[in-house]
């Protein structure tokens, strides 16, 4: 199954998925064997472990399994949250052409929230610096050309708070 | 103001999407980067105590587990600390950013479904006195390919602690 077609389905983890989410996602342990680790913790072998793991990035619940860098440490500190007003039916096409490009880390369609808010199409961009991230800005408004019929970039000025996802 | 070790870079770099998901993964990464194992765990540690790796793990997708939506308020400057302690003392907020707008405070909240979600939005609205806007994500379209670092520019790298 593509995971396109995952888009706004209900999947359905069971318990055991779930511990597994839980144990992994505020990082795996720097031991030689990290797998064994989160399997004794749950009580299951390894192998199952790693089946369910492979199996959950199979279905693209998890997106990767990565070291996950904090960009602001490595430099990048131009990091905007560009917003885009683009019409409703070309949201998709338009989106897809975005979400590929190599500067955006996520790209998302999202509602209008009217009057207040006229954007529909979400991208986060990470550049070294305001001046680059501009830049990248310009670049997005180039390739969306007469369909940008609106934008912003919100700049992070503080990071309030960052913890892992909430499990139920 | 540091410089990073090639092994760091591309430690950092080239498995940010094939992290593999074998018994022993560190000692994958150190076949494939010509070291050991022991180097390899040696440096993910040491790039975790400076801040440079916020951790090493999976990424989920967003939406994929409960509700969650991102959602915005418009606060006067003079109480954003004040709200953002009271937005932060939810579990359900899982990150929250001061943003540069007349929207200034972005965060994102998951619950376990719809009718919870909701409950938390109308809660912190009452709490806060001011209104929650909500956006959740409708489609997504990145594919997450993790991020190309560009080391070979002359930027400053400077630790996060």
């Amino acid at each position: 199954m593509s995971k396109a077609l995952l888009q706004n389905e209900v999947i359905i983890l069971d318990e055991l998925d779930r511990q597994i989410i839980q144990a992994t996602q505020s990082g795996l342990p720097l031991v030689p064997r990290p797998y064994h680790h989160v399997a004794e913790d749950l009580g299951v072998t390894v192998k199952e472990v790693i089946r369910r793991m492979k199996a959950m990035k199979d279905t693209g619940i998890i997106r990767r399994i990565a070291a996950v860098p904090n960009h602001y440490a490595l430099g990048y500190k131009g990091n905007g949250m560009t917003v885009w007003d683009v019409p409703s039916e070309l949201v998709n096409d338009l989106g897809h052409k975005v979400g590929v490009l190599d500067f955006v880390s996520h790209c998302y369609h999202r509602p209008r929230f009217l009057p207040d808010w006229p954007y529909n199409l979400f991208a986060m961009v990470h550049a070294h610096n305001r001046k680059e991230a501009l830049l990248l800005v310009d670049t997005i408004a180039e390739l969306l050309g007469k369909h940008d019929r609106g934008h912003d970039v919100l700049f992070s000025k503080q990071i309030l708070k960052k913890t892992g996802m909430r499990l139920l | 103001m540091q410089s990073l070790t090639d092994i760091e870079k591309h430690v950092l770099n080239d498995f940010q999407h094939d992290f593999p998901l074998v018994a022993r993964p560190y000692q994958a990464l150190a076949e494939k980067l010509g070291t050991s194992e022991e180097i390899i765990i040696e440096t993910l540690n040491k790039l975790k105590q400076e801040g440079f790796v916020s951790r090493v793990g999976a990424v989920f997708r967003a939406n994929s587990i409960g509700a969650s939506t991102l959602a915005a308020m418009s606060v006067p400057e003079q109480e954003i600390e004040a709200i953002a302690k009271k937005i932060n003392a939810y579990s359900e907020v899982n990150h929250n950013y001061k943003r540069e707008h007349h929207f200034n405070l972005w965060f994102v909240l998951t619950a376990s479904n719809e009718h919870e979600l909701n409950a938390v939005l109308d809660d912190i609205e009452q709490e806060t006195g001011y209104p929650v806007m909500y956006l959740p994500m409708i489609e997504d379209f990145h594919i997450d390919l993790g991020f190309d670092l560009d080391f070979n520019s002359n930027y400053d790298v400077e630790s996060a602690n």
